[in-house]
């Protein structure tokens, strides 16, 4: 079969697209889901494992309540009902990094049903409407060493590190979204971001997807413009950023199409995108696929949340992301745009804290934003990261604002407290970088710089007091930058006038 | 080291009895373990009950319990009594098979929660014995290492499939056993062999640490030649277990005073409901007319009692072959050849799925792969309803006929199995004829309940023979376990301890 190349704007005015999306969060819990083991991301391979996680035969699951409680907070701050009664079910399927081969799961009595968020596309606000939240564990990782794409085809053998089999994964699953046209790609990051957000507001857990703490698989259909008949689905995995979220999307809506439009039929299917080409390829297909053959876990107990305890949580939530945008937002005066990257940055509990420790919202988005965020990304860090504290930054502020630094001093002040020399105010001292803004030490060297510029001091003299700036520059670098401009500026024109 | 001439005698001695003579210094914990190890080899041979002895580990807990005792430290009741564990319980640094060879050689890195409290408890692990593989079946023929033989017939089996369990107690190779009951696994052979065999409240029991067949059925318990020494073993590994979610909060029932208690014989005041759809066609006379007279003695000790009808007990059988098989087909499915046990035509050249193929097709029995099946198909899309879904349905049945049978009755009494120790290969040709040798006993793990079976006397063999142990079940409400232990004890108060009467093998004298 031909399949006609289409743009995305083509696909568009034939087709309406029909999106889902099914979120995995890794819960940021101390210990396993089922038993007593640690969760840290990067330790060395089966070394944190028990009997249990590894489901050696006898060994028995006992559900952590600390990720239930997270469970149920997320529900809650997407809306959602808290089931008073629901169980696990088993997931039946083999695969050598799920040792039990079945993953303990929900299944048709998941513990948070029927939710929503909204999320903002071009200033408008989108419903997105949320099917359920359920609790699972997670896998281990597979690596296949041998073959040149690193699947399991080709592969000569597979190591298996089961660290994080059975960590708490917590599903998150919208209803279908429609209507939303050629914005599906940007609906689809927008809730992903959002959902991101919430979560990271709950602190529950640290939702990196480049760490694979928060997965997404994306569902993508097409129908016919004004037919009402949805169309078959495809589930796309491997989308591991916001980015591959919306180019995913884009690009599974623009393939279906072509297919479509030569007459073919959209296969049911799983399907990977690939972070390089943008596109999809045929992963396991659905008809081939595995009868899960769920039933309810027969070892663990119904969990029946207390609708008191369920009160208790709600009354905890903290303020809703979009909400808090919205404030601080204009409390701060900052564009659309500029919270954009302030989000992306991570910097917004950064700048909260330095404004907080008393500097102005201004100068604090201008320290993380700019000087601080460049050594961020020079050392390939994340600005929070940095072994600097917002009230240390703020400290920094406040020497510029007593007039004691400038700029370009702060600067230095600023590598000095994160090369561990110390408070601000100890850099500054230690390091002599004190403003010299006193006429007798400065007469010296704008009498040098005269001398040593007489052209310049002819035009100053014969009025053009914009030339003052060569002049002012000379002082600066002889005194390297820590001359007071304005006090230099001053003295030359008193001293030429 | 062997004992000269106290060999024989130590071991037929009760566990109560043998607690007594240790923590009195009459005789030590050392020469305890030794004439059991001994009779071991003296007579499993024949018998075939144990899969694993563990000389080494027995004579080391035994010499910790002599040290204890020459410390003057205080002993736990069944300090010192040597004790045989079916090989479904895993145990730390010893081979645990549950009787299949697709775990042969696989040493366990931790102990169950039983196996670390009877190791507290100064209980001497004599070693690991046969069973049914994966605990199905009825009479050890399904063990990939051979079945195990009734000490009353050496043609016979010991039931199952805690068959090794029984055997071993009923040949004197160890005075208690610990085994596991499914749809019958511990009554079953206990009243085969003419033992006292419980089935704890579902929960009353952790599971941490059996290898699972059917989780929301499988219960440890203990086996004896008394209802003394069963209780006293129920009390050791009773209680509420943290890393078992389905083991309950509360305290252990008194089932070792109901046993002191019910040994005096005074029933007055107990309602008796005999069950009348457990029995009829397919029983044998000869063990309807032992449980009959048993039931007459039971009035005799002051005891009402009266017949009661349980209408759903004919539907256990279908549930249980479709709630165990699916349980079942989820919990095997870990034996797959990547982490632990056997692994076939791992040659470099195969592909994953097919050496889990080959390895599960050399690895798991005929009736296994059986019950595998059924549990798949049993849990399919489209199927679920029509058949586990049902299956749930009769059990919630079942126990509403309980719940009504308790309102007027204490405890519930049946013959164990419809018939007495049949012979070895007469069944294993035809699963419904092995699956109806457990007829009486589905239906009390189908509703959680506890369930004892106590010796009621012998009776003659179908084919010949020597008279044969036939077993009466007394069932009780959730976590009254008490109850039946107080029961089985004036049984055997008016009847006499059965297993004594056993032969004494060759070999044993």
């Amino acid at each position: 079969m031909t399949v006609t190349a289409v743009s995305f704007d083509e696909v568009t005015e034939r087709y309406e697209p029909v999106i889902g999306l099914e979120t995995h969060v890794e819960l940021g819990t101390k210990t396993k889901m089922w038993c007593g083991c640690a969760t840290g991301f990067g330790a060395e391979p089966n070394t944190q494992v028990c009997p249990v996680c590894l489901g050696l035969p006898g060994s028995l699951p006992v559900v952590n309540a600390s990720a239930v409680e997270a469970t149920i907070r997320i529900g809650l701050a997407l809306n959602c009902s808290i089931a008073t009664w629901c169980r696990f079910a088993r997931k039946n399927y083999f695969y050598p990094d799920m040792p039990k081969n079945y993953q303990i799961s929900q299944y048709d009595e998941p513990i948070c049903t029927d939710g929503y968020l909204d999320v903002e596309v071009d200033g408008e606000t989108v419903r997105i409407e949320i099917e359920r939240v359920h609790m699972e564990e997670d896998t281990g990782k597979t690596l296949h060493v041998g073959g040149s794409t690193g699947r399991i085809h080709g592969a000569t053998h597979s190591l298996v590190d089961y660290n994080r089999a059975g960590i708490p994964l917590v599903e998150i699953v919208t209803k279908p979204i429609t209507g939303t046209g050629a914005r599906a790609p940007q609906v689809a990051r927008a809730y992903v971001t959002a959902l991101r957000d919430v979560i990271r507001g709950l602190d529950v857990s640290d939702v990196r997807m480049e760490q694979g703490s928060m997965r997404c698989d994306v569902n993508t259909s097409l129908s016919p413009s004004g037919s009402g008949v949805w169309g078959t689905r495809t589930e796309t995995k491997n989308v591991n950023s916001l980015r591959s979220v919306e180019r995913a999307v884009r690009s599974e809506m623009i393939r279906q199409a072509g297919v479509l439009d030569a007459g073919g039929k959209i296969t049911q299917e799983t399907r990977h995108f690939h972070e390089d080409t943008g596109e999809t390829t045929s992963g396991r297909s659905k008809e081939e696929a595995t009868d899960y053959r769920y039933f309810p876990e027969p070892d663990l107990v119904p969990i029946a949340p207390d609708p008191a305890w369920v009160e208790e949580l709600r009354q905890t939530l903290p303020e809703p992301p979009a909400l808090r945008r919205k404030r601080i937002q204009q409390a701060w005066g900052v564009s659309d745009h500029d919270w954009a990257s302030v989000v992306n940055a991570g910097a917004v509990e950064l700048i909260e804290a330095t404004i907080a420790a008393g500097a102005s919202p201004e100068s604090a988005r201008k320290w993380w934003m700019g000087e601080l965020a460049r050594r961020a990304n020079e050392t390939g860090t994340e600005l929070e990261a940095l072994p600097i504290t917002p009230s240390q930054v703020a400290g920094v502020q406040a020497l510029v604002d007593a007039g004691r630094i400038n700029d370009k001093l702060a600067r230095q002040v600023l590598d000095g407290v994160l090369a561990g020399e110390g408070s601000p105010e100890e850099v500054v001292v230690a390091r002599g970088l004190e403003v010299v803004s006193d006429t007798g030490a400065l007469g010296a060297a704008v009498d040098e710089a005269i001398a040593a510029n007489p052209d310049v001091a002819e035009k100053i003299r014969s009025g053009k007091v914009a030339a003052a700036g060569a002049l002012v520059g000379a002082v600066m670098k002889a005194t390297k930058g820590q001359a007071d401009a304005k006090t230099v500026r001053e003295l030359i024109i008193q001293k030429l006038s | 080291m062997a004992v000269p001439d106290s060999g024989d005698d130590l071991t037929r001695l009760t566990a109560t009895e043998t607690a007594a003579k240790i923590a009195s210094g009459d005789v030590s914990a050392v020469e305890v373990a030794n004439a059991h190890l001994d009779r071991i080899r003296a007579v499993d041979g024949d018998v075939h009950a144990f899969l694993t002895v563990d000389e080494d580990g027995a004579i080391a807990c035994a010499e910790s319990v002599d040290d204890k005792r020459a410390n003057g430290e205080p002993l736990s009741p069944l300090a010192g009594v040597p004790l045989a564990l079916k090989d479904v319980v895993v145990t730390r640094g010893l081979q645990t098979t549950s009787g299949s060879k697709i775990l042969e050689g696989w040493i366990p890195p931790y102990d169950a929660t039983i196996t670390r409290k009877m190791r507290e408890a100064g209980v001497v692990i004599l070693g690991k014995v046969n069973m049914d593989e994966f605990a199905m079946g009825s009479s050890t023929e399904n063990s990939a290492f051979g079945a195990s033989r009734n000490p009353w017939d050496l043609t016979r089996t010991p039931g199952g499939s805690s068959g090794g369990s029984s055997a071993a107690v009923a040949a004197f190779e160890a005075p208690i056993a610990i085994g596991t009951d499914t749809g019958g696994s511990i009554r079953q052979p206990a009243a085969v062999t003419g033992l006292v065999g419980h089935k704890p409240t579902y929960g009353g029991v952790s599971r941490y640490g059996l290898i699972a067949f059917s989780s929301s059925l499988d219960q440890a318990g203990p086996f004896g030649r008394t209802v003394l020494d069963t209780a006293l073993l129920h009390e050791v590994i009773a209680g509420h277990d943290p890393m078992d979610s389905t083991s309950l909060d509360v305290p252990v029932p008194p089932v070792v005073a109901a046993a002191r208690e019910g040994a005096h014989g005074d029933l007055a005041g107990l309602t008796v409901g005999v069950v009348k759809e457990l029995g009829g066609e397919g029983y044998e006379p000869g063990v309807e007319a032992a449980c009959r007279a048993a039931y007459a003695k039971l009035e005799e000790m002051g005891a009402k009692v009266v017949e009661v009808s349980c209408p759903h007990f004919g539907y256990a059988l279908a549930a249980y072959y479709l709630i165990a098989p699916s349980e079942a087909s989820s919990n095997l499915a870990r034996f797959d050849a990547v982490r632990y046990g056997l692994r076939v035509g791992d040659d470099g050249v195969r592909g994953l799925e097919e050496v889990m193929s080959l390895t599960r097709e050399a690895g798991f029995g005929a009736e296994v792969k059986r019950r595998i099946m059924i549990g798949t198909y049993a849990l399919s899309s489209g199927y679920y309803d029509a058949y586990y879904g049902q299956a749930q349905k009769v059990r919630t049945l079942i126990s509403r006929d309980f719940a009504a049978a308790f309102e007027t009755c204490d405890v519930l009494v049946s013959p164990t199995t419809p018939t007495v120790a049949f012979k070895l290969g007469e069944r294993v040709d035809d699963p419904m004829a092995m699956y109806a040798s457990d007829l009486c006993t589905l239906p009390a793990p189908l509703a959680g309940l506890p369930a004892i079976s106590v010796p009621a006397g012998l009776a003659a063999a179908p084919g010949g023979g020597p008279e044969l142990p036939v077993g009466l079940q007394i069932m009780a409400p959730a976590l009254a376990d008490d109850r039946c232990y107080r029961v089985a004890a004036a049984v055997e108060a008016a009847l006499g301890v059965l297993a004594d009467k056993a032969p004494l093998l060759e070999g044993a004298k």
